[in-house]
């Protein structure tokens, strides 16, 4: 019976049991797929992984090297000098306070914003389409062509504090106070609630119909339905929307930069204002000291998120 | 009852999700309705932005029906000024390149990552996905010293060649080549010519779709890019339109809403037409494998 279904197998991949009759198993399959697949690797990917080493891989090494040498031209090893000097700089103390304050903030909102609009979204509704069609639009609208009503909005002199003045409330300076963070807030959930939501939508769909059908004909409410369909179903979702968010947050400096210039209010001089600044004034030593934290930052966040979710996932199966 | 009820809901939810759309789209509304107004109209709405102490206001007024539809600022914007056409012309010089360069490394790179077997492929590409997550100023001193040995700052290969080799095309690309099932390529390596043929003429057509996706989301990225031109193009008239824009905002108010509806219209307009393969690649981009 096995035997039967090996020659049938022989049939359609003559190749493959040719290789088996060699009196190899199985486990000589990979390494004979390596070997032939081997100028096809060269051919498909060489092109990208020349050119990935050149401008992401050596600059990565360069950067961890430079991070540890007083400057490019002399290169003495100073060890972990620069990262004590960037420490004790308060301006990177402030970039990088305000980088995880933003984050901290924006990203729960940005979920927060999406998962509420994709359930408002699912199922039938009259124009749904078009809504979210509108949805989608800030993500290709480019910032710098709406800076403009973001400072007729929030400028001291502008509209809302117009609208404020009109009905008896004081002005409020946006962007000259730390009020500038709730602005960028703004125009950060504004940027990227039409991405998440697109994943929120193709999760959603993916909660078998018949999960809900069962609970409701249990009895159970919309409440806990959401609590114990919805919220579980979507946790693999949840897991890349927040790896996705927080990834962006750290490069909302793009935004940043068109509404509020290169020197920003405190409240929103991020790491990425900081970088800049160094990279102009030369400061090579703390740019790349910051840059190798940042990425340990990120790194180590990232992979704390992805096992949370394989945890997650287990416990689920 | 029950269906009163449910009617009533769903007419809530409407409601909330109108209101929702209509802050979305405020900021563009806006733009447009502004950029029909005439100079001396957006003179009035908003002079009390300005440093000047003449203002007619006390705060600037939003306003979305100009008192009289004009095209002057278009007028002026395309006729008058050289200088936004230039900006716009440096912004497709910068993007296009990298969209072309893109698709074609990307899907070449995602057929390996997704059909072809190979020792440490999974790390390799987590290696790449982690790059992916980076912000650019992490790399900021190497890249702009590898473009200095290569000679590139003086031309906008500094942005066009690190911009092609961004991982995102992989990995998008990766994403799409690896719904094809397997089966569809043995077909075709079977006579011999391998996995070229099989990439092609199976793979290349199935995944068009998610060309498409790649094209659209990396013009999204690349027509905004302010960082990389703002460090390493020092002359102020090669900056993208992006860039430019900023200083327009500042300075020419009257024709500034014109320059924005025209520096959106070709994104918008794509969008428009490829939605849906924009809404699959950011799915695609969701799916882990």
């Amino acid at each position: 019976m096995s035997h039967n279904a090996a020659m049938m197998g022989c049939e359609f991949e003559r190749t493959r049991c040719g290789a088996s009759s060699e009196g190899g198993t199985h486990l000589k399959r990979p390494s004979l797929q390596y070997r032939r697949d081997a100028p096809f690797v060269l051919l498909f990917l060489a092109p990208s992984l020349a050119g990935f080493l050149l401008f992401f891989i050596l600059p990565f090494g360069a950067v961890a090297y430079y991070s540890l040498i007083d400057n490019p031209v002399s290169g003495h090893f100073v060890g972990f000098e620069n990262y004590r000097i960037l420490w004790a700089s308060g301006s990177f103390r402030k970039a990088f306070a305000n980088s995880l304050t933003f984050a901290g903030f924006g990203v729960p909102l940005l979920y927060a914003a999406s998962l509420g609009l994709a359930l408002l979204l699912r199922g039938k509704l009259p124009f749904r389409q078009s809504f979210r069609t509108m949805f989608l639009m800030p993500l290709v609208v480019p910032v710098a062509s709406v800076i403009l009503v973001w400072q007729t909005l929030f400028h001291w002199k502008g509209a809302i504090n117009g609208f404020f003045l009109h009905w008896g409330s004081d002005p409020v300076d946006w962007m000259n106070t730390r009020w500038a963070l709730a602005v960028m807030l703004i125009v950060f959930v504004w940027k990227n609630v039409g991405y998440n939501l697109i994943i929120f939508l193709a999760g959603l769909s993916n909660i078998p119909a018949e999960q809900y059908e069962s609970a409701s004909i249990d009895g159970a409410g919309a409440v806990r339905q959401f609590l114990h369909i919805t919220w579980p179903g979507l946790a693999p979702t949840s897991f890349f929307v927040i790896v996705m968010s927080i990834v962006q947050s750290f490069k909302v400096f793009r935004e940043t930069y068109l509404v509020a210039g290169a020197y920003p209010n405190d409240a929103i001089y991020t790491l990425q204002h900081f970088m800049n600044n160094m990279f102009q004034s030369l400061d090579y030593p703390k740019l790349t000291a910051a840059a190798v934290l940042l990425s340990i930052v990120i790194g180590v966040t990232v992979y704390i998120l992805f096992r949370l979710e394989r945890r997650s996932r287990e416990a689920l199966s | 009852m029950r269906n009163a009820l449910r009617q009533m809901s769903t007419l809530l939810k409407w409601l909330l999700l109108a209101a929702f759309a209509l802050m979305i789209l405020f900021p563009v509304v806006l733009t447009v309705s502004n950029s029909f107004m005439a100079e001396q109209e957006i003179g009035r709405h908003y002079d009390a932005l300005g440093a000047d102490s003449t203002a007619t206001r006390d705060h600037a007024a939003i306003r979305l029906i100009p008192e009289r539809a004009t095209l002057s600022q278009y007028n002026e914007i395309l006729l008058k000024r050289p200088k936004f056409l230039l900006h716009f012309w440096n912004s497709a010089k910068l993007t296009l390149p990298i969209i072309i360069g893109q698709a074609v490394v990307g899907t070449l790179a995602g057929y390996a990552f997704a059909k072809l077997v190979f020792p440490g492929r999974d790390k390799l590409f987590f290696v790449y996905l982690l790059t992916m997550l980076m912000p650019f100023q992490v790399t900021l001193v190497p890249n702009y010293l590898v473009a200095q040995q290569l000679g590139l700052l003086k031309s906008y290969g500094a942005i066009v060649l690190p911009g092609i080799f961004a991982s995102f095309g992989v990995f998008l690309m990766r994403q799409f080549m690896s719904g094809i099932p397997n089966g569809y390529l043995e077909a075709a390596k079977i006579d011999g010519a391998g996995h070229l043929r099989a990439f092609l003429h199976i793979a290349l057509p199935l995944v068009k779709p998610g060309i498409a996706a790649l094209v659209l989301l990396s013009f999204v990225d690349n027509w905004n890019m302010v960082e990389q031109p703002l460090l390493f193009l020092s002359e102020p008239i090669r900056q993208p339109l992006s860039v430019y824009l900023a200083y327009i905002a500042e300075g020419a108010r009257g024709v500034a809403f014109a320059a924005s509806v025209l520096y959106m219209t070709p994104m918008v307009l794509i969008f428009l037409y490829g939605e849906e393969h924009l809404v699959e690649g950011i799915q695609m981009s969701g799916i882990k494998g």
